[in-house]
Order: structure tokens, then C-alpha cells, then sequence
């Protein structure tokens, strides 16, 4: 009966309180309520003083690195003793070089070096500062006013360091939400700048369109669902002009036409295709005689068929300008020291005036594919047209590191007889997944039919005894 | 405060010159001086005749500016000292110092005068080490009325801008043939770099055409669309220097850094083609790097081809996912990249406050890792900077070591701005501080700065370089350094340690702590407020408003002195800036030429927020 009196009494004063009153009290109570539990078991349990000290005092952390081993491949590199052209000397042996990534052959070009000698003799050696902060020389403007000539696009920026160049404008445009479509086979630069942007990656099996078709119309399915989040998304396609990790050219018309039907921005890195390949060494958009409008952003390495230092990126203004702002490796790094600039201002002229040179490094691409397709124990891999190739063992062995040690092997005793052909470094443990070792073989204008012959010899004959 | 007029942006775009293409001022110069003679300066550098270039000399004396590009922030006060301003001008030059006067060649370096002796400072060995640092330090809280001012200036900034992006079509370029895409670009980064830093984008990314060295030559250009584009008006302006990162003043195209270098790009080429793990591993990069660790007296370093890069792919090899890793609020943009990539956990601690390093060191050793219920961090690393560039504020050594220590931590000092530029001889904060630079466990820095050239390096034991070498991202795959830029950096280090057998190192690095305790005491003197450890060449000058960043760049420039202004979003939006780097190149007449004007300009635009008292005292040099 009490009970009964009580709920009654209850009920009362929640009809005769105004409904705003009552909000307003229970509120106050949740308030308190979440005041007083928060207060008392809601953080987490502190230690007294003494337990902390307790603790500090054992506390052991890991060690900052763990130990090398002393033999490490990476540990002992070749030292080169002379300039990386088309003879090299490495660790006291004079070779015939496959190894530099000198298409070219510029790095031994005098008229070059004078040149550059002439710039180091107007602005100095560094630049001491970015190049927001008086760090642009008119050097700089009048790269990037060349390049996006050249490439007849709006606008290119210069980055001074061309690892830094893909790496920084992949996180410039894509941020965390995104989607990005990436060849799985993508150097490390590009895995990094993928790394950088947060975005959801999406990886697809090397040059194979259906693949990437088949991840799209998922995603696509997938967007159906969730329209709203659709709309928020921005997509990009990342892929490589030729795949410095397998010397292919990437199957650019099936990608544009992926981009158009499915909404995608396509992000290229030509570090290697550009100055190599197509009639002018515009890069594959050339090679395929595709209009350079299609893609969004062409970024590139000066390290390869330039002979200098640094990278650029060049595409339409609204897109290639951001960089200025939100490109990190743009901002906050020092420029390129002007003399280098000055290097790929001359390489930018020879390209322009003896555009033939792409085509006879193109003749000599072919030639050597033909011949190194020949060798017994080794295979080869890549495009032909490429000038990036890889040498496998044609016997695959379980374990990479015995493929390794064998081709250290090959490559150390080709050195002493003549021809520089290096392992291509990869940090194994540090890939996204490992990559197989092989000989990469970069291909230099300069070498002739008989070169390319002696060097198949030594290599066979090499190779045949060691494998 | 009587010049709040001057802090709308809107004076600025309207006091904006244009010219002409030959480059002659339009007329708008406020003396009205003929565009002859305007001319005449253009051709400063091919004056032969003495006459004339007397003639010259005396109308630089009575103008206050020539730059034909650049005219004056025009303040309600200017008018009414202008005459008192051309004898004040007159006397205190002495020296008749003037930039634009000075026809020498590009990077010649100034014999000294006499030996410079170093001065200790007041505080020096009178108070506790720590108390000592702080007296050496100077801060400022914000006055509370130029705080309310400042956000109401960005504010009003802001307003405006959207009102302009509402009313008027942008004038930018937009996205062809991409119909039916996402929007590539963040609605308010856009905004912000429309309509805010466009106002004052012509402060930054100003061509050069000389050495940056103690004196550079700017390539003057004009906007007619109020920052949309630039153009060239084909003349040039001679500045002081008070705006590049070379600290020693190794930048020159003359003398022996820049000989052995074209020596060396003669012999040996431009580049190698390749990593260091393939075939650009020579020689002189070793011989680079055993340099590298003799000059911090450690075991081993490694070099690469950009400072940038050397913190942001190092970092990611040395940490893991359950590492902590506590970091200053101030670091530089290439360690939070840098540790973005690794995946540690990152605590951040209040700008070069112990107290607040050890809460955050307390709470990571005892609490251990949140996500992994508790388990403790399998490494803590404190990351620091020597010279922190935007503060000018110098580490406390001694006391993070001591706090590393304490509780187990390993110490990464990034060294970019005080390798060369602190300690007597050169070798960085732990020199300053008589630290052994054993104590430290990863020592980093940059050559582009002291050095005068590009690159970077890691320092430490044999045991972490032999794992950075096998581990580290930019040896395995980025090119090597270039021999030429190789070669710079080992001519200038060995002349800094005095191997060339001369005492030009040593000269430039007392030189550069005289000339740094000279120029900011007279900046203390003149009543602004300047930031950061009275020994650090990197000074500095807060404006507060963003609209004065703008105002004093260009003002400076009109006087052909070269200074960098910093503001949101590098700066918080209260800290506006402007930052001098001093040099060993710079003589005690060219700071005397730029205090000057500092001060005159000071009144004109209302720097003088100090509320310290003053020096009465002249300042010895």
C-alpha cells in the first residue's frame, strides 16, 4: 500500500513540473552523477610517488638499434674511382658500365660541367635557404619555365632531391579518406609518399588492367552503399612510366581509360621514361601519343637521363601550383644548389636541339634486350624499349638470400673482369613486400654493338661458372 | 598604437607599385624624384664615371628608398620625420654603409678589421647554469591589447576575404576536362591561400640572381592584379642579407670553397647515376664521413643529399610502432614527417619546458603503452632541436641529458641550424653546452646552413651507423651527393676546424657570436620584442599582426635590407614574425646600417611593444 502511495506521489510531481524543468533536472543529475563517478574510478589508476620511482627505476628499454652483422651486403659497397660514364672504374678495375642510370650519357659531357662551372661561379655552391626564403634563384624560375615548355604543360616545380619529389606530392593531393590505386610493383619513393598520405591504398597486380578493373567496379559497388562517403572521396591512380623494379612500361591508354570511366586522377612517375622514351623523350604519354592533359600529374627524378640532381613536377596550374604551398619536400627543404639546376637547364637544351638521342638510346635498348635474352643461366626481364632491366636466375631458388649471395657473386667477379653490373639495393625487410633480387642493367647511349657483346660474353661466361 | 590604419590589408595591395615594362617607377615615389635619375640607379653596376656616381650617392643619401618596384607603407607619421629623417639618415652612417651603394662582387668576403675577442655576457658564471639560460633567453608575453588586436586584424582579414570570394568571380585557374570529380582541394585551404596569403604572398619565394651571401640582389617584380601574378620588371635591388640561413658566411662564388669545388665537378662530374648501395659510393663521400665524425668527436656518420630527407626517411628505420617518441611543440616539419612514417607514438611536450619533458618521460616510463593495456614502450625518444628556427631559442642540453638519463631515454638532436653556428669551435649545441657529444645519442644537422652547401648527416656510434647503412631508406635508393656540393662541405669544415691551417674558421665563428650579441642587444635596445637565447643567430622580431609581416618585409625592402617574415599557419596566428639570420659575413657597419633602419621603422609601423626597461647605455660591439 505504501509502494502504491509512493508511486502515486511520484507520479505527481512529474505531472504537475513543467517539461523544461524536468529536462533541465535530470540533466543537472546525469551532471552530477558523471562528475562524481569520473572523479573517482574513471581515469586511469595513478601510482604513488614511491611505485613511480619504483618503476622508473626498472624500466629497461630495447636497445636504439640492434646489432649489424659485419658481413652485411649493404656494409660493403663498391667504391667508384673515376666519373660514372661510359667506362667506369670501380674498386681498382676498369669497367664497361651498365649500372649508372646515365641513358644519355650526359655525365660526361663537358659542355655541361662548364656550364654549371660557369653558374657555381655566379651564385656559389648551396643555396642557403628554401625556396620561399630567398633560397628560388632566377635559375630555378627558368627550369621550371623550361620543363613545362618542354612537356607543354602549364606549370613545373623543381624539388631538390628527387627521391623527395614523388614522395612529397603524393600526400600534397591525397589525405586521409582517400582511395588510391596503386600498381603493386611501385618503387619505394612512391610506397613512401603512399605511406605519408594516410589514404586507403588499394594495390593491384603489376601492369594488369583487369585487376585494377575488377578492384574498381568493387569499389564501385561498394560506393553504391554508401553514396554520401562517395561524394567525400577523391581517387587517384598511382603508376610508373617504366617500373624501375621491373624495367616494364606501364599500359598507359588501358589507364586512361579506367581514369575517364571511373573518376580517378592519374599520378605518374616518369623518373625513368622521361628523357628515354617517345620520339622527343617526352616520357611515355609520348610514347603512346597520348595528350598529356589526361594525366594529372607527371612527377620525375633529374637523377636518371638528366645527370643531375633533384626532380621535378609538372602538370596543369591548378594542380601542379598547390605543391608550392603543401609539397613538404618543396617547403622545408633548401633549393637545389643552383649549379645543378643549371646542369638540367643544359640537359633540358641538348634534348631540344639532338632529339635523335632518344632514338639511338632506344636502338641500343633493343639491341642489348636482344642479345641479353640469349644467356644461359640468367633471365631477362622488362621491356624492350626500356632502358632499366633486370637479370633473374632463370633457376629460382626458394630463398632470396641464396638468390642474393649467387648474384653478389656474379656481379663481384664481372667488376674484376670488366663490366660494372650491380646487385639493385633493395631494403628487403623494409618493402612492402620483399622484392626479388636480380641485376639491374641501365643502359647508356653511348655503348656500341661491340660492347654490348663483350659485356653478354663476360656475363654468360661469368654467370655459367658461378650458377 | 596610432597606426592601426596601416593593418588593414587592403593599404597595402593599393600602395602596391606598378611599373612600367623598362622598369621606371611610375612617378609615385613620394619625392617625386625625375624617373632620370631613377634610371640612372638602374644602372649602378655599369657607373663608371666617378661624377656620376657622386651624384648618385648623394640622391640615395636623400631619399629613403629607390627600389623601383617596391614603394613605402606610407603611415600618417612618415610625412612629419620625413626631413628629419634625411640628417638622421646622414649621421648615423658614418660609415656611409649602403647596400646599393656597394659595387663589389657577388660573395666577396670582408677582410676583418681586427681580431674579434669574444664577450661574455653579464649573467655569464653568476647564476645556476639553468637560472643562466633563462636570464640568456628572451620572451615576452603579448600585450593583452595587441593580442585582442591581432585576432580582430585576422579576423577582419578573413571577413574580408569571403566577402571578396562572394562578390567577385576568383580570378584562378580551375580544373579542365576532370567534369563530375571530387573536388581535389579542402574549401578553406583554398580560401585562406586566396584570400589571406595572397595579400602578402609577394614576401616569400622572391627570385635572387646573386650569391646569397652577405649582401644578395633581388629580382624585382610587380603585381597589377593585387597578387594574383607576378611579372618581372627586368631591374634588380641590392639587399642586406639578413634573410639567408648562412650563418658563416661560406657562401661565395669566390675563394676556396668555390675553387675546389669546380676542381672537383671538373674531375670527378656532376652526379653519380646512382645510390650509394650501387655505384655512387666513391671516396669522397667516405672520406665526407669520416670528416663528419671527427668533426663532432664520434665514431662514425653517414651523410645523404638533402637535410629534409635525412630526418623524414632516418626516423622511420629507428623507430617502430611501440616506440614513444617525445617531441618539442617547435620541431620542424621534416621530423613530424619523419615520424608520421614510423609509426610510433608521439607526446608532445611544451616548447623547451623541463618540467613539462619530464611529466610527459614520468608518464611514459610508468604508465607504458595505452594501446597495449599497459606494457612499457620498447624505446623512448626524446627529439629536440639545437636551434629551434622559428623560436631562435637554443635547447637545454645539459638538463635533457640529464632527464634522458634519468629515465632511460635515447636523445635525437637535430643540429640544422647550430652546427657551425654555436660553440667555439663550431661543432654544435653540444660544444656550446662543453657536453661530451658521446652523451647524445643521434646527433643530426644539414650542410645547406653553416656550410654553405646540401645534404645532411646522422652521427653517432659505429653500431647505429652500421644499422642506418643497412637500414636507412635515402642510402639505399635516393642518388648520391654530388661531388661538387661533396667538395664544399669538406673545404668548409676542415677551414672551421682550422686544417687548412689558417685561422679564417675561427674568425668566422667569433665573428658571427659578436655580431649576433651585438644585434640583438641594439634590437633590445630599440624596444622590440625579440625571442629566443641571446646567442643564437636566428633572431626573431615579433609584429604579432599578420598585415605588418607584410608591412615590414616591404618596407625593408624599399631600404634594400632582405629579412623573411614568418605568420600563420607557420607561426600561430598571435606570433607573427619577422626572423633575421645573422651572418659572419655581415660587418659591424651593415648591422649598424639595418639596426637603423629597424628603428626607424619601428616608430612608423609600431613595433615597439617591449615593456622592458631599456639599455641607456650605447652597446659595445
Amino acid at each position: 500500500m505504501v509502494a502504491i502511495q509512493l508511486i502515486n506521489e511520484i507520479g505527481g510531481i512529474f505531472r504537475n513540473t513543467p517539461t523544461f524543468a524536468l529536462v533541465l533536472e535530470s540533466f543537472l543529475l546525469v551532471t552530477v552523477v558523471w562528475l562524481l563517478l569520473h572523479k573517482r574510478g574513471g581515469g586511469r589508476r595513478r601510482f604513488t610517488k614511491e611505485q613511480e620511482d619504483y618503476l622508473i627505476e626498472k624500466y629497461e628499454p630495447e636497445v636504439l638499434v640492434p646489432d649489424t652483422d659485419p658481413e652485411h651486403p649493404l656494409l660493403h659497397n663498391h667504391v667508384v674511382q673515376s666519373v660514372a660514364g661510359k667506362h667506369i672504374k670501380v674498386d681498382g678495375h676498369e669497367c664497361l658500365n651498365l649500372g649508372s642510370h646515365n641513358y644519355l650519357g650526359f655525365l660526361e659531357d663537358e659542355e655541361i660541367i662548364d656550364e654549371a662551372c660557369k653558374s657555381l661561379r655566379k651564385y656559389g655552391v648551396g643555396s642557403c635557404g628554401p625556396r620561399g626564403f630567398y633560397g628560388t634563384m632566377d635559375v630555378h624560375l627558368d627550369l621550371e619555365d623550361r620543363l613545362a615548355k618542354f612537356m607543354g604543360l602549364e606549370e613545373a616545380i623543381v624539388y631538390s632531391y628527387g627521391f623527395s619529389t614523388v614522395a612529397s606530392a603524393i600526400p600534397a593531393y591525397a589525405k586521409r579518406g582517400d582511395l588510391i590505386f596503386v600498381d603493386e610493383a611501385v618503387n619505394f619513393a612512391i610506397q613512401k609518399g603512399l605511406d605519408a598520405s594516410r589514404s586507403t591504398i588499394v594495390f593491384y597486380k603489376h601492369n594488369n588492367v583487369k585487376d585494377l578493373e575488377r578492384l574498381l567496379t568493387e569499389q564501385e559497388a561498394r560506393d553504391k552503399k554508401n553514396p554520401k562517403k562517395a561524394l567525400k572521396t577523391r581517387r587517384f591512380l598511382v603508376a610508373e612510366g617504366i617500373y624501375m623494379n621491373t624495367g616494364e612500361i606501364c599500359p598507359l591508354p588501358e589507364l586512361v581509360a579506367l581514369r575517364n570511366k571511373y573518376k580517378l586522377r592519374i599520378f605518374l612517375d616518369e623518373s625513368i621514361s622521361f628523357g628515354t622514351l617517345g620520339k622527343g623523350g617526352r616520357g611515355v604519354t609520348e610514347h603512346f601519343n597520348i595528350s598529356r592533359d589526361e594525366i594529372d600529374l607527371i612527377s620525375s627524378g633529374m637523377e636518371g637521363s638528366m645527370a643531375t640532381i633533384g626532380g621535378f613536377c609538372v602538370g596543369s596550374h591548378f594542380i601542379a601550383e598547390h605543391q608550392r604551398l603543401s609539397g613538404l619536400g618543396y617547403i622545408f627543404s633548401a633549393s637545389l644548389p643552383p649549379m645543378l639546376t643549371q646542369a638540367a637547364i643544359s640537359a633540358l637544351d641538348r634534348f631540344e636541339r639532338n632529339p635523335q638521342i632518344f632514338e639511338q638510346l632506344q636502338t641500343k635498348s633493343k639491341l642489348l634486350h636482344q642479345q641479353f635474352s640469349k644467356f644461359t643461366k640468367l633471365r631477362l626481364s622488362g621491356n624492350e624499349l626500356s632502358p632499366v632491366k633486370h637479370l633473374f636466375l632463370a633457376q629460382s631458388s626458394d630463398k632470396f638470400d641464396t638468390e642474393q649471395k649467387l648474384l653478389a657473386e656474379v656481379s663481384n667477379k664481372c667488376i674484376a673482369r670488366g663490366v660494372a653490373v650491380v646487385q639493385a639495393a633493395y631494403l628487403q625487410n623494409r618493402e612492402r613486400k620483399p622484392v626479388r633480387p636480380s641485376l639491374r642493367i641501365a643502359i647508356n647511349r653511348h655503348l656500341d654493338e661491340a660492347d654490348i657483346a663483350t659485356a653478354f660474353e663476360i656475363i654468360e661466361s661469368v654467370s655459367s661458372a658461378v650458377l | 598604437m596610432g597606426n592601426l590604419d596601416t593593418d588593414a590589408g587592403v593599404t597595402f595591395e593599393q600602395s602596391y607599385a606598378t611599373t612600367n615594362g623598362n622598369g621606371i617607377g611610375n612617378g609615385k615615389l613620394p619625392n617625386g624624384q625625375s624617373n632620370a635619375s631613377n634610371s640612372n640607379f638602374l644602372l649602378d653596376n655599369t657607373i663608371v664615371d666617378e661624377q656620376q656616381r657622386e651624384a648618385l650617392v648623394q640622391i640615395l643619401n636623400q631619399r629613403k628608398f629607390s627600389a623601383p618596384a617596391y614603394t613605402e607603407i606610407r603611415t600618417r607619421r612618415s610625412a612629419a620625420k620625413a626631413a628629419a629623417q634625411a640628417m638622421k639618415f646622414k649621421n648615423a652612417n658614418a660609415s656611409n654603409y649602403h647596400p646599393a651603394k656597394n659595387l663589389q662582387i657577388n660573395g666577396q668576403v670582408h677582410a676583418l678589421k681586427e681580431k674579434p675577442d669574444f664577450k661574455p655576457s653579464q649573467v655569464e658564471g653568476k647564476l645556476s647554469p639553468e637560472k643562466e639560460h633563462y636570464a640568456k633567453t628572451s620572451f615576452e608575453e603579448v600585450p593583452l591589447h595587441t593580442a585582442c588586436l591581432t585576432y580582430l586584424g585576422f579576423y577582419l582579414l578573413m571577413i574580408l576575404g569571403y566577402i571578396n570570394q562572394l562578390l567577385f568571380v576568383p580570378k584562378v585557374a580551375s580544373e579542365k576536362g576532370r567534369e563530375g570529380y571530387v573536388t581535389l582541394y579542402d574549401a578553406f585551404e583554398s580560401f585562406y591561400s586566396r584570400y589571406v596569403y595572397r595579400r602578402i604572398k609577394d614576401c616569400w619565394n622572391r627570385p635572387i640572381c646573386s650569391v646569397p651571401g652577405d649582401e644578395l640582389t633581388l629580382k624585382d617584380r610587380v603585381t597589377d592584379d593585387y597578387g594574383w601574378s607576378f611579372k618581372f620588371t627586368g631591374t634588380q635591388t641590392r639587399c642586406l642579407n639578413l634573410g639567408s640561413y648562412n650563418y658563416l658566411g661560406f657562401a661565395a662564388a669566390t675563394g676556396r670553397c668555390a675553387d675546389e669545388s669546380e676542381d672537383r665537378a671538373r674531375t670527378a662530374g656532376l652526379a653519380y647515376c646512382s645510390s650509394r648501395c650501387e655505384l655512387g659510393n666513391t671516396e669522397q663521400h667516405e672520406e665526407l664521413e669520416k670528416l663528419t665524425a671527427r668533426y663532432f668527436g664520434v665514431e662514425d656518420a653517414i651523410v645523404f643529399g638533402m637535410g629534409f630527407a635525412t630526418n623524414a626517411l632516418n626516423l622511420p628505420s629507428l623507430l617502430g610502432p611501440n616506440c614513444l617518441v617525445v617531441s618539442d611543440e617547435k620541431n620542424h616539419a621534416s621530423i613530424i614527417l619523419g615520424l608520421r612514417l614510423s609509426g610510433a607514438t608521439i607526446k608532445v611536450f611544451k616548447h623547451n619546458s623541463m618540467k613539462d619533458l619530464e611529466r610527459v618521460l614520468r608518464e611514459g616510463v610508468c604508465y607504458g603503452n595505452p594501446k597495449k593495456g599497459g606494457l612499457p614502450w620498447s624505446k623512448i625518444m626524446i627529439i629536440v632541436e639545437g636551434i629551434f628556427s622559428m623560436e631562435g631559442s637554443i635547447v637545454r642540453l645539459p638538463e635533457v641529458i640529464a632527464l634522458k638519463k634519468k629515465y632511460k631515454a635515447y636523445l635525437y638532436l637535430d643540429e640544422a641550424h647550430s652546427v657551425g653556428a654555436m660553440g667555439s669551435n663550431g661543432r654544435g649545441i653540444a660544444d656550446y653546452f662543453k657536453v661530451d657529444p658521446k652523451e647524445v645519442d643521434i646527433l643530426m644537422g644539414t650542410f645547406t646552413k653553416s656550410f654553405g652547401s646540401a645534404g645532411g648527416y646522422l652521427a653517432g656510434s659505429k653500431k647505429l651507423i652500421d644499422f642506418l647503412r643497412t637500414n636507412s631508406h635515402a642510402h639505399c635508393y635516393a642518388g648520391s651527393i654530388s661531388p661538387p656540393v661533396v667538395q664544399q662541405i669538406v673545404t668548409s669544415m676542415k677551414t672551421i676546424m682550422g686544417e687548412d691551417g689558417t685561422e679564417t674558421g675561427r674568425n668566422k665563428i667569433m665573428q658571427l657570436a659578436r655580431n649576433t650579441r651585438y644585434f640583438r642587444k641594439r634590437l633590445a635596445q630599440i624596444g622590440v620584442i625579440t625571442y629566443g637565447h641571446e646567442d643564437s643567430p636566428v633572431v626573431p622580431m615579433l609584429v604579432y599582426l599578420f598585415s605588418k609581416i607584410g608591412a615590414v618585409v616591404r618596407t625593408l625592402t624599399t631600404r634594400h635590407i632582405a629579412v623573411v617574415g614568418a605568420g600563420f599557419p607557420a607561426t600561430p596566428i598571435m606570433e607573427g614574425r619577422i626572423r633575421f639570420c645573422l651572418s659572419a659575413a655581415h660587418t659591424k657597419e651593415q648591422l649598424d646600417y639595418a639596426l637603423e633602419v629597424i628603428d626607424e621603422i619601428s616608430d612608423d609601423l609600431g613595433l615597439k611593444y617591449s615593456r622592458k626597461p631599456r639599455d641607456p647605455n650605447p652597446i659595445e660591439y
